[in-house]
């Protein structure tokens, strides 16, 4: 099962190698990470997907929270929550292509943010699975490059992941 | 009071309350070495290979409660100290190890001596830090210390650059009665109603077994351990690293478990109905092929470590907590209940248990003419009473001393379980020793293994730690040898000892006593002789049988019920 761990942490130096390298260490899948610092500047928010079963994913969030610098973690899976990831997406565009991946843009309420005579650069905001339908609605040898961030995600509702 | 860095580092070790550190100095902890130099509160014992420090403030640690304190300089000193400092880690034992490191503005250009110690030992340490400036130096200090002996304990790292230290600089210290860290919240008392449950299942038990581990001796908890065992009459087996947290010569004992445990500890885990584990964490050396573990048990499980619960074994009723407060309020609620343990159910369970006992599984041949490591480990415990501290280093001599030397008190029994290091046991016995000067201390080893940090011989003798060496000597990394003879083929690839030293010259040339014992006849007066020498190191040479094998065991990729027993012994798997 695909998992969604966001989590609160000292931003530090260090700290991001420490949840690396606890990855790798254990063997522990990592799909996506990402990072970067809140509201209050002596904290970071991390955001990290993983797949496994549950007694993989218990051994996870167990093993993340005994970090000393992971200050508070919640598994968004276990209840409603909103997921987005930005993907930018260089394409080769020529001649009707072109016409057929503005379409594809429009569909996908993406933003074209860069025109070349050859090439388009589209912005793509949503779940992490929209934006692989977009990469499979594309023409595989017209993509020219894959940029992700990675998913980020919070709880809907009231509940904060705060301290 | 103005200080400078190096001052400010042996000032808050003092106010720590630290007595003694062991280190070995090198350019980038020179300003350290100088103010050590200019005091008489802390003690530096000088060790010989910053292993050896690593191990000896571990020893000092597991025999004393205490945390223990390294010091070594950068890049070399530092990575000579990461064996010692996983070691640690791997056992849960409180360490404060302090590197040096280049000066910050020249970190990351592979200055002279530099390594990222950081980034070595971050897989392998509770919690590292870099200092990067002197005015964070006593907190950093302090939170160490706090982080290193509360929770699940652990070794902490403390990397101290050159110039945080410089004796030029001197600023305001004051160091902190207590730090609190909002990202670090050890759990200590234990959920009530959780603790109520698993009263209630130890009640409905008719195979009830207890299987306590390390965690005891960590949360000083052996005298809660013994009341509620015997409160509850039911049979107990300790792990490698809780020996001693429940006295061995007790009729409840059933011996060690696991690969080298007792036939009746191992059946008895494999047939029991409720299982109590109690701060031990389902190692692969102890539950055998997991498919097998325990197949008819519900379990009950107390660890700090939330991580340690469900981790191999997924448990019915887990605790989280310290165990001496969770036994605490264990035997409270016991007292409370009306219900008491089924007597009838636990009798037949005992007849059955001691049924498989009756089979001695740790017989050995007594009459042979060539020494048995055994006699010599049953001859040690008598000679001093069973009350001597027995470090050990890593092989057959260490699943020996763990089975013949009756511990009856915790922090006796010091070993490196979770890492297997060997080259632990000299240099943990001198830690032991400072930590203990008075005490009987024995480090039981092999003629492999302690090769490995024999340079400590000469720490022994500078510091006067009147350490007794019993090496079993059998010329092989006799581990390995059984390895290949039962699994191999007989193929002795390399564990062969050739081209031994002379023991003898050896222990002498290091200015201690050496003796070589080759008749079982002379094996006691030997350690008597020894033992009596109360103020010397004296290396004692066993010439032991080389063809002799560790037994029972279970044998890779089997269950715990499929002991592999001493060649002509019988399983007696029916009831009695
Ligand atoms: C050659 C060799 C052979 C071996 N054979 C065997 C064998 O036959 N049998 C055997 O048992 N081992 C054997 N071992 C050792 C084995 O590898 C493990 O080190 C050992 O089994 C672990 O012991 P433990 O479960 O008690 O855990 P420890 O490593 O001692 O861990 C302690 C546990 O208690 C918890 N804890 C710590 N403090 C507290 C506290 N205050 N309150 C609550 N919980 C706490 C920790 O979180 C941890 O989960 C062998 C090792 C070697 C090198
Ligand atoms: C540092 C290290 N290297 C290798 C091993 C693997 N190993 C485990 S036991 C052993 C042999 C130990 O031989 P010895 O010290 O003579 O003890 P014996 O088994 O003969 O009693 C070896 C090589 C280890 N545990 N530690
Ligand atoms: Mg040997």
């Amino acid at each position: 099962m695909r998992h969604i761990i966001s989590l609160l942490m000292e931003n530090e130096a260090g700290a991001l190698s420490r949840v690396a390298g606890l990855f790798s260490a254990r063997n522990f899948n990592i799909e996506s990470l990402t990072v970067a610092p809140t509201h209050d500047p002596t904290l970071s928010r991390m955001t990290i997907v993983t797949r496994g079963n549950d007694r993989v994913i218990e051994q996870i969030t167990k093993q993340l929270n005994k970090l000393i610098d992971v200050v508070k973690l919640v598994d968004l899976t276990d209840s409603s929550f909103l997921e987005r990831e930005l993907m930018l997406v260089k394409i080769q565009a020529i001649g009707e292509a072109r016409d057929e991946i503005m379409r594809l843009a429009d569909i996908f309420r993406s933003e074209i943010l860069d025109v070349s005579p050859t090439t388009l650069v589209v912005e793509v905001t949503g779940a992490s699975k929209k934006l692989d339908a977009f990469l499979a609605a594309l023409k595989k040898d017209s993509v020219l490059e894959v940029v992700r961030s990675g998913a980020t995600g919070v709880a809907r509702g009231d509940k904060a992941l705060s301290i | 009071m103005e200080l400078s860095g190096a001052e400010i580092v042996i000032q808050a070790l003092k106010d720590e309350g630290v007595e003694h550190v062991f280190g070995y100095p090198g350019g980038a902890v020179l300003h350290i070495y100088d103010a050590l130099f200019q005091q008489e509160a802390v003690r530096h014992i000088l060790v010989r290979h910053e292993q050896g420090a690593a191990h000896a403030a571990d020893g000092y640690a597991r025999s004393s409660g205490k945390p223990g304190v390294a010091l070594v300089t950068s890049g070399p000193g530092a990575t000579n100290a990461v064996t010692g400092i996983a070691t640690a880690y791997l056992d849960s034992i409180p360490l404060v190890v302090i590197s040096g490191q280049v000066s910050t503005p020249v970190i990351g250009s592979d200055a002279f001596q530099e390594v990222d110690m950081v980034g070595i030992t971050r897989p392998c340490v509770k919690h590292n830090f870099l200092v990067k400036n002197v005015h964070e130096l006593a907190e950093t200090i302090k939170k160490a210390f706090y982080v290193a002996t509360t929770g699940r304990p652990g070794p902490v790292v403390i990397d101290i650059p050159k110039d945080v230290t410089d004796p030029g600089i001197k600023i305001p210290y004051r160091y902190p009665k207590a730090v609190e860290l909002r990202s670090y919240r050890p759990e200590s008392k234990g959920h009530r109603g959780q603790i109520k449950k698993a009263v209630d299942m130890l009640l409905t038990a008719k195979r009830p077994m207890i299987y306590s581990g390390g965690g005891v001796v960590l949360g000083n908890a052996s005298e809660q351990l013994t009341r509620l065992t015997r409160l509850l009459g039911f049979p107990i087996t300790n792990t490698l690293m809780g020996l001693g947290s429940y006295p061995s010569d007790d009729q409840l004992f059933v011996g060690m478990l696991g690969m080298h445990g007792t036939y009746e500890a191992n059946m008895g885990m494999h047939e029991c109905d409720v299982l109590i584990a109690i701060g031990a964490r389902f190692d692969d050396r102890v539950t055998g092929k997991i498919a097998t573990f325990c197949p008819h048990a519900k379990i009950i499980h107390i660890d700090v470590d939330p991580a340690s619960i469900s981790k191999t074994v997924s448990v019915d009723v887990p605790i989280v907590g310290q165990v001496k407060p969770v036994l605490e309020v264990m035997i409270e609620l016991l007292g409370e209940n009306n219900t008491k343990p089924d007597r009838d159910a636990l009798d037949k369970w005992w007849k059955q248990i001691n049924h498989w006992r009756s089979i001695n599984c740790l017989d050995y041949d007594k009459k042979s003419d060539k020494i048995k490591p055994q006699s010599v480990i049953e001859t040690l415990h008598d000679v001093t009473g069973g009350d001597a501290f027995v470090t050990s280093d890593v092989g057959q001599h260490q699943m020996w001393a763990a089975q013949y030397y009756k511990f009856t008190k915790p922090r006796r029994w010091i070993n490196s379980g979770g890492l297997g290091t060997m080259g632990f046991g000299l240099p943990a016995a001198i830690g032991v020793s400072i930590a203990n000067p008075d005490a009987q201390v024995a480090c039981v080893t092999g003629e492999a293994s302690i090769l490995m940090c024999i340079q400590e011989l000469a720490t022994a003798l500078q510091y006067s730690t009147p350490v007794k060496v019993i090496n079993l000597n059998n010329r092989y990394m006799g581990m390995v040898r059984q390895w290949q003879e039962f699994s191999y083929g007989g193929r002795y690839s390399h564990s062969y000892m050739e081209a031994l030293p002379d023991f003898i010259k050896l222990a002498e040339s290091f200015g201690h006593v050496g003796m070589r014992i080759d008749k079982p006849e002379d094996v006691r007066p030997a350690l008597d002789e020894a033992f009596a020498m109360k103020d010397r190191t004296v290396f004692m040479d066993f010439i032991t049988d080389d063809s002799e094998n560790v037994y029972p065991m279970i044998e890779a990729g089997k269950g715990q019920h499929e002991m592999r027993l001493p060649p002509g012994m019988t399983t007696k798997r029916e009831l009695a």
